[in-house]
């Protein structure tokens, strides 16, 4: 499974336009709301933690869609399911593999995103922590998404609808965490919240999309 | 690629006497008994929608608070109620597909899923009508509408996934993990918006406090609620029943062409 890691983390060095491409999205996204809410600072920065919330899931889920889709393709997919790896342990190297080079980059670019949100200074440490835990929950909830939807006919349109549901829980806490941070409020409480589903889930997941590629 | 047991085609074999419950997941026999049970299940829907209808709509006295408005309740609590018993009916479907992968569980999952979806839309559809005039909005980001939206999208999403498929059995048992996924996270859904609510949102509309129903709203209630009920179970059946014999043609007509393709 570390060989499968360190394979995941390899290509995804090999071609950083992916990660990168994400990361663009991200600001982007959050560069957008100020040209809908007005430049006001005040405004931007009521708005800064559930923007920032859903411009990172947002660019989170883009490189979900091509997950498995590329190894399904050229039948690596097939050799590593007979590798003797279990199809869960597989899914759970994708749920990392999917942090690791999605979710670490768009996290060292919130600062920016913050910045541009007008989100107080203080709270900015507080948003990076929340914001990698509802990663860590999308990554795994996205590998579900990404194993059911492996051969469908415009899976691409239908993994959204199906994982964006199940991740309304996290972006409510990582929303709350860094309005409650932003207001001087601590955001202990929120934080466990966010921790208690990624706990919940990283057994979960793995298993539920390892069952769904088995089937693939 | 498991090689499913149970026999593809549909064709109900004969003989072989199965056991328990497991006997009605035979299709055949699943015809045959909804054959004879549909039209009473029709007939006894329509006498119990007309029924309810004109209890709830004609014979009950309005409300002393909501006026006239309260008849809307009449179909927006039977399809809440339904929208969310019948996702407990879907997750045991899935339940049955993936453990004793019946192709009729899967059959009855996908037909389901649409009518879920309906009941659901109307259930938001209905209660957005019902605030306007009572809460004086189309929508409130209440914990009790946002968790019955997220259902909502549960109910289309299975619907989506699986008919995403060119393959149904595959299309099945995805939308069967989804259910299943969905069935564990609601719970989670439900809460984290009910804490979402009461950490951040203040109450922006003074919500009735439950009021203890009455009698003559209850009881209309219930009418309607069975009415629904039955209407919701005669709707799903037929679809199903339609699916299997859609099954069927498909594989006659694929054994005709197989036929042809042998003689000639």
């Amino acid at each position: 499974m570390i060989a499968l890691l360190e394979r995941e983390l390899r290509l995804a060095l090999r071609t950083p336009g992916d990660s990168l491409g994400a990361v663009l999205f991200f600001i982007l996204v959050a560069a957008l709301f100020p040209f809908g809410v007005g430049p006001e600072p005040a405004a931007l920065a009521r708005l800064a933690p559930g923007a920032l919330v859903a411009a990172m899931l947002l660019a989170a889920l883009l490189p979900l869609d091509r997950m498995f889709g590329a190894e399904a393709e050229d039948g690596s997919l097939d050799l590593l399911l007979l590798s003797g790896v279990s199809p869960a342990g597989l899914a759970m190297v994708k749920a990392a593999g999917h942090w690791l080079t999605t979710a670490v980059p768009l996290l060292v670019a919130v600062p920016i995103a913050a910045a541009m949100l007008n989100l107080p200074i203080e709270a900015w440490g507080v948003a990076m922590l929340a914001l990698g835990l509802a990663t860590l929950v999308l990554s795994l909830l996205g590998t579900l998404g990404a194993a059911l939807t492996l051969g469908a006919r415009r899976g691409g349109v239908l993994l959204p609808l199906l994982v964006l549901p199940l991740a309304i829980p996290a972006v409510i806490f990582a929303a709350g965490a860094i309005e409650a941070q932003a207001s001087g409020v601590s955001p202990r409480a929120f934080l466990l919240f966010l921790a208690a589903q990624a706990a919940l889930l990283a057994p979960l997941m793995p298993l539920a999309a390892g069952a769904a590629l088995r089937d693939a | 690629m498991d090689a499913a047991p149970t026999s593809t085609t549909l064709a109900g074999p004969p003989g072989r006497p199965s056991k328990g419950w497991h006997r009605f997941a035979n299709p055949g026999r699943f015809l045959r008994l909804t054959d004879r049970l549909l039209p009473w299940l029709w007939g006894l829907a329509l006498v119990a929608l007309v029924g309810g209808g004109l209890w709830g709509l004609v014979w009950s006295p309005p409300d002393w608070q909501q006026g006239e408005t309260v008849r809307i309740l009449y179909v927006h609590v039977p399809m809440a109620w339904l929208a969310m018993g019948g996702y407990v009916a879907l997750g045991a479907l899935s339940v049955i597909s993936l453990v004793w992968r019946h192709p009729l569980a899967d059959i009855a999952a996908r037909e389901l899923s649409p009518v879920g979806a309906l009941v659901g839309a109307l259930c938001l559809a209905s209660g957005s009508i019902w605030g306007r005039p009572m809460w004086g909005t189309w929508w409130v980001w209440d914990a009790r509408l946002t968790s019955v939206l997220v259902l909502f999208f549960f109910w289309a999403g299975h619907a989506a996934l699986s008919r995403a498929f060119e393959d149904p059995e595959r299309g099945g048992r995805a939308a069967a993990i989804l259910a299943l996924a969905g069935l564990v996270n609601l719970p989670i859904v439900k809460f984290s918006v009910d804490w979402w609510n009461t950490l951040h949102q203040p109450a922006s509309v003074t919500r009735l406090a439950a009021p203890g129903l009455h009698v003559d709203i209850l009881y209309p209630l219930l009418a309607c609620t069975v009415a629904f009920s039955l209407l919701f179970a005669a709707v799903v059946l037929a679809r199903v029943r339609a699916a299997v014999m859609e099954r069927r043609v498909r594989s006659l007509e694929m054994a005709a062409a197989r036929r042809l393709d042998t003689a000639s």
